[in-house]
């Protein structure tokens, strides 16, 4: 039975990851992420992963996802072709895959572990629980996990200031970089037309007022 | 099934994500190619924490899961960037973004 649901699982996430990069439509390629994720997923079940299974189904799988539809239905899906890059260089891409497919296998299977041929090491009770995996982040783990609530914050941070818009300044449209030249800096991508200083964007100039109202 | 299954998985997997990385040109496709070579590596590392028994490789999955929910967060700003200035998405088109 655990062989079977491996074997689904296992056929499920190789074909959704073939999927997003052979669709051409990127929401189609979502919706096959997805679909991978869930299989994934299942195969993290296997492996007496409940929590991180969970995690996968609910924060990937649900949240991070509806985020990809809406940016894909927000900038509008269109096509590529696939053949786009010249049927050369899409060759050598191909073949650089299966050398790292072959490469990778070579060193799994031949690396010498001798768990690695097992179905791996005897578990204690609650292997992979919440409570495991609370008790882990809460004291072998705390560095790890307090960086990386910093770098959630970080990153939030960083997608206002990316995506914000900002209204009510009355300056002339900036002329746009020329269709010909189409080499960009990060810095003319990052001005948005018709966008205030940085400070306006924050608020910095309503701080007395604020002040005086007190908290 | 013994770990090695999962492992050799995992590769495929990392493969398909990285031949995506080199074949594609939209930048979503890229960003969703990214999230298929980490999600790969969270199969090896929950494989090798079922080997050894401990719950460490588990942790370090979510780490990843942390760190690839914020590269998805900038990746799509700044592709909302590039659409309100009305620029081809496009990587080849985008070669001077490194600042």
């Amino acid at each position: 039975m655990e062989d079977v649901l491996f074997f689904i699982a296992a056929i499920g996430a190789v074909v959704g990851a073939i999927g997003v990069i052979a669709l051409r439509n990127p929401f189609y390629s979502v919706l096959a992420l997805v679909s991978h994720l869930l299989s994934l997923a299942l195969l993290f079940l296997l492996l007496e992963a409940q929590f991180v299974a969970a995690a996968q189904i609910v924060v990937y799988a649900g949240a991070v996802m509806v985020l990809y539809v809406f940016v894909v239905s927000y900038v509008g899906g269109q096509g590529e072709p696939l053949a786009s890059i010249g049927p050369g260089l899409g060759g050598v891409g191909l073949v650089l895959c299966i050398g790292l497919f072959v490469e990778l296998s070579i060193a799994i299977l031949g690396s010498g572990l001798h768990a690695i041929d097992t179905d791996g090491a005897k578990l204690g009770p609650g292997f992979g629980t919440p409570g495991q995996i609370g008790q882990l982040l809460l004291t072998k783990f705390l560095f790890p996990f307090e960086i990386a609530s910093f770098l959630l914050l970080v990153a939030a941070v960083g997608a206002v200031v990316l995506a914000r818009r900002r209204r009510g300044i009355d300056a002339p449209d900036e002329p746009l970089p020329p269709r010909d030249r189409l080499e960009l800096t990060a810095a003319e991508v990052m001005r948005i037309p018709r966008a205030g200083s940085q400070a306006e964007s924050i608020g910095l100039g309503q701080e007395e007022k604020e002040e005086q109202g007190g908290w | 099934m013994t770990v090695a299954w999962y492992l050799v998985v995992s590769a495929l997997i990392f493969c398909v994500g990285a031949a995506g990385v080199l074949v594609r040109r939209s930048p979503l496709v890229i960003l969703l190619c990214l999230e298929l070579m980490l999600n790969a590596g969270n199969l090896a590392l929950i494989a090798f924490s079922r080997m050894t028994g401990t719950g460490d490789g588990q942790i370090f999955a979510i780490i990843v899961m942390v760190v690839a929910a914020c590269e998805v967060v900038v990746g799509l700003g700044i592709i909302v960037a590039l659409y309100r200035r009305r620029l081809p998405i496009d990587v080849d088109q985008l070669r001077r973004l490194h600042g």
